[in-house]
Order: structure tokens, then C-alpha cells, then sequence
């Protein structure tokens, strides 16, 4: 079913690894 | 956690969990207001009478509309539950140090009116430089501290690093050698008010920094009421010649210009807008923290003004993007798609316990925003690392999202990680407790970016569907 009154622009969509840079809203070194 | 709101005329609807981002039509957001636990099968035929005439649709839509919601819910795409973990399930092996703050010198050759290392000397009424041995000593420490970790940072930073310039050279050779003689990738940055940064500094700072942060704070009458030089004189002109030759060199290779905005200039959507028609295009521009008695200190009072401007600014980022003169900023960028493990996202920064400063006389604290007060020294470079104090280390290890009750009712937290445990110190007297006009700003300026986000999207949806 097509939505008509909702558009969906992102859909449904994550153990550390220590590496990264410091900061989150950043890339993941495992690049 | 469902929020939604409505911004430029868009309301746009974005789940913390699954991470959707929709946009929606008016009916869709009364539907969301009228149940905003999701319970939209509760709704009586009166209610749903109601909210038709208040959209001026007819009932049949709105029951499309609720169709619609029931049908995402149903797939987790909204009211997603919370995803549970604690420390220990996020974590394979204890965190190790592998960052660092290091304090070329706390001295510096401009007199900010709201610089928190308290123009250079943090407060502490002496101004000393970093010894090179002291340094040295700092790096090994880090590379020590960092045990299996590969990747490890250092920023220089100060007081001014450049009034220290030898040293800047001495500890990048030094770093370039000891890290691959141990196995380490040493990535080096520096922050600066670019005083100092004359050509063949810019050249070195390019070879060798992975990043360079550089201070100004936009329109001329700003920058200058807040960042005179000593004898009270402008530091614009100087600067912005010195800032955008870096720029010119550097390219879009990472460097940022930073800018700090206080209640004096709340309009300063206007400060990033000059800097960017001065050609700069990686653009930052933080609000200041200070003192509540301080005349430039952000009030709740200043909220509303700063807030539209980022509304504006949002817009403007836009307009310019499609006009095909696109400039970064900071708090504009977002990544729905990939991003950081949920670790980071619960845990945020790392100070204290991945990342710590270390002052001129070799001594460590969690984060810069702490070097100078005694109660968080946690020992010095001198010693090994595992001597340092083990009970503030701990009140940081322990800062997690999901032991924080504010946190977890706010929308936002996967995307903020619970702020600056610095500004929550300084704020409310805990390490875990509240900045609220952090938080407020944060809210804000996320919801631009998702918006932005939304708007990018949207015109990719239409050109795949134009196709």
C-alpha cells in the first residue's frame, strides 16, 4: 500500500571497538 | 521515543530507536498530538470527527491517515521499543586512554571576555609553557595508557599552541617516530586563534595535522567586542587574513573555523553567514558557557531569539546548497545511516576514562574543560598510567544514557549521548546532572538537522522518482 499521507525519507534501520575518534550524531572506524 | 515537530511550514516525525524519518501531512500530525503514546485505535468516532473538521478533511482521510501510523507501528518503524544494554554487554575489554588534550602553554596573546581557560592561564594566575621533555614524556604516557588501542589523538591545544611553536614542531617529529615504533597511528590536531599563523606555520600545520581548529567569531564588531587583543585593539583583521590563507592551502581537506556567539550577538546566524561569504566553508559556532552573572552569559530569557536564528540559518545552509555555494556546518551534520556503535552513542565523549588533558606542568584531568580544578587532578604524566586516581575515574566510567532518567524520556539522546559532562558539572553540581540550556540549544539545533536531513532526501526521492 502506498502511503498518501506519510512520506517515509528514512527507513527502518546499530559491540565497540575503542577505536574511534572523540567526540556522536561520527564515523565508525571499522571506514 | 516518537518525536515530531513542524519547521519552515514541514512537520517531520523521527523515531530514536529505529531511526525513521518521515514527513508528514497536517491530519497526520493532529492524529500524533491527539495519541502521542500510539494508542491511535483508542480514538473515539467523535475524536476522529473532530480532528477531521479541525484539518478540514473528511473522516474517511483521517482514517487513512491513522491507517497509515497503525501500519508503521505494527512494523516497528515508530513507538520502537528501546533497545537494552548496559556496560558490560557494550564493551568487549576495559577502556583505555587513547586521547589526549595536550596544553602546549597556558598563555595566550588575545583576551577573550569569555575564554573558560580564563585567558590562558585557567584561572590559576600562572602562565607556563610545555617543557619538550614534559611532552615527550605525555606522549609515552599516552601510547603506554592506550594498551591494544591503534588509533590514538592528540590535539594541541593551549592557552595559544603557537606561542609555543618549537615545541608544536619537536612533538609532531617526535610523535611521527614513536607511534609506528610502537605499533600506533598518532592522528594530530590543533586548535588556534591564528595570531601567530604566518605562512610557513600554515604549511607545516598542513603536512601534519589530521585537523585544525581555528578561532573567529564572524561579523568584525563581534569578534572584536569578544576577542580584543591585549592593549584592547581588533584581532579581526590580522586573523582573518592569516585564517583564510590556511583555508585557501588547506582546501577541503578537515579544518574548521570555530566561533563562539553570547547574548550579545543571539542574531548569529549573521556571524556564519559572513564567514561564509568570506569563502570559508567549514563552519562552526558554539554558544558560550559562563558564569549566569556574567553580561554576556546565555539566559532562558535568550532562548527564543536563538532558536529562530538557528531557523534561519537552517534555511539560509539550504538556499545556499542549492544555489550551489554549500558551506559545513557542525551541527548541521547528521548521519542516520551509519554513525558510531551504541556504546558511543550511550557513552558520548569518553573524558575521564578514553580521553583526558594534560596541563603545561605534565598534570592529567578528564577533559580540558576540568584542567585547573584540584578536585578532578587525576596525577601526572610522570607516573604510570595506571597509578592515576581510580575515583574520579570511576564517576566518569560509570556516566552511561541509560542511568540518566532525563535521557531516557528524550528523543534526542542517541544523538547527543547526554551532552557535556563539563557543562552538566558546572551547571547543576553533577557530573550526571543537567545543563538545560545546553539541552535546549542541542534539541534545537538536531531538529534543524533533521529537517535538513528530511529536505535532502526528499529531493532524492523525487529525482529517483522523476527517473
Amino acid at each position: 500500500m502506498k502511503n498518501k499521507h506519510i512520506r517515509i525519507l528514512n527507513p527502518k534501520q546499530r559491540k565497540a571497538c575503542g577505536e574511534c575518534q572523540t567526540s556522536v550524531a561520527q564515523p565508525c572506524e571499522k571506514r | 521515543m516518537l518525536h515530531h515537530f513542524t519547521l519552515h511550514g514541514d512537520t517531520i516525525v523521527f523515531d530514536s530507536e529505529s531511526l525513521v524519518l518521515l514527513s508528514v501531512d497536517h491530519p497526520v500530525r493532529l492524529l500524533l498530538e491527539a495519541a502521542p503514546d500510539g494508542s491511535w485505535e483508542q480514538l473515539s468516532d467523535a475524536a476522529l470527527t473532530r480532528l477531521a473538521a479541525e484539518s478540514g478533511v473528511s473522516v474517511s482521510d483521517i482514517e487513512s491517515c491513522r491507517s497509515e501510523l497503525i501500519a508503521l507501528r505494527e512494523e516497528g518503524c515508530i513507538h520502537a521499543p528501546e533497545q537494552q544494554a548496559g556496560f558490560s554487554d557494550l564493551y568487549p575489554d576495559e577502556p583505555r586512554i587513547k586521547s589526549m588534550c595536550l596544553h602546549l602553554c597556558h598563555d595566550c596573546n588575545l583576551r577573550c571576555r569569555y575564554c573558560f581557560a580564563g585567558t590562558g592561564d585557567y584561572g590559576t594566575g600562572r602562565r607556563n609553557f610545555l617543557a619538550p621533555e614534559t611532552g615527550r614524556r605525555a606522549v609515552d604516557f599516552l601510547i603506554e595508557a592506550s594498551g591494544p588501542r591503534r588509533q590514538l589523538y592528540i590535539d594541541f591545544f593551549g592557552g595559544e599552541p603557537l606561542l609555543n611553536w618549537d615545541t608544536v614542531v619537536a612533538l609532531t617529529e617526535y610523535c611521527e617516530t614513536a607511534g609506528p615504533r610502537h605499533g600506533k597511528d598518532i592522528r594530530l590536531t590543533l586548535t588556534t586563534n591564528a595570531v601567530l599563523l604566518d605562512e610557513a606555520k600554515a604549511r607545516f600545520l598542513d603536512r601534519h595535522m589530521k585537523n585544525v581548529v581555528l578561532s573567529l567569531d564572524g561579523r568584525p564588531e563581534v569578534n572584536d567586542r569578544m576577542r580584543p587583543a591585549p592593549n584592547g585593539r581588533s584581532s579581526y583583521r590580522p586573523v582573518v587574513d592569516n585564517i583564510l590563507r590556511f583555508a585557501r592551502l588547506r582546501g577541503n581537506r578537515e579544518h574548521y573555523v570555530r566561533g563562539t556567539y553570547t547574548s550579545e550577538n543571539c542574531d548569529f546566524d549573521r556571524d556564519v553567514l559572513h564567514l561564509a561569504a568570506l569563502g570559508l566553508e567549514q563552519l562552526s559556532m558554539e554558544p558560550v558557557v559562563a558564569s549566569p552573572d556574567q553580561p554576556y552569559a546565555i539566559g532562558p530569557d535568550d532562548l527564543p531569539a536563538i532558536e529562530a536564528a538557528y531557523e534561519r540559518l537552517a534555511l539560509a545552509w539550504l538556499r545556499r546548497r542549492e544555489e550551489g555555494r554549500p558551506f559545513a556546518f557542525f551541527h548541521f551534520n547528521l548521519d542516520l545511516e551509519g554513525g558510531p556503535c551504541l556504546y558511543k552513542r550511550l557513552k558520548g565523549c569518553g573524558a575521564g576514562i578514553e580521553y583526558c588533558a594534560v596541563a603545561p606542568d605534565g598534570s592529567v584531568y578528564p577533559c580540558h574543560q576540568f584542567v585547573g580544578d584540584e578536585d578532578f587532578r587525576l596525577g601526572t604524566v610522570f607516573e604510570r598510567p595506571e597509578k592515576l586516581e581510580r575515583q574520579i575515574r570511576e564517576k566518569f566510567r560509570t556516566l552511561l544514557l541509560t542511568s540518566r532518567p532525563d535521557c531516557r524520556r528524550c528523543w534526542a539522546r542517541y544523538l547527543c549521548a547526554g551532552g557535556c559532562a563539563a557543562n552538566n558539572y558546572h551547571a547543576s553540581g553533577a557530573l550526571d546532572g543537567r545543563y538545560e540550556i545546553g539541552c535546549r540549544l542541542q534539541l534545537k539545533r538536531l531538529e534543524c538537522a533533521l529537517w535538513l536531513e528530511a529536505k535532502r532526501r526528499e529531493k532524492l526521492s523525487d529525482a529517483e522518482y522523476a527517473e
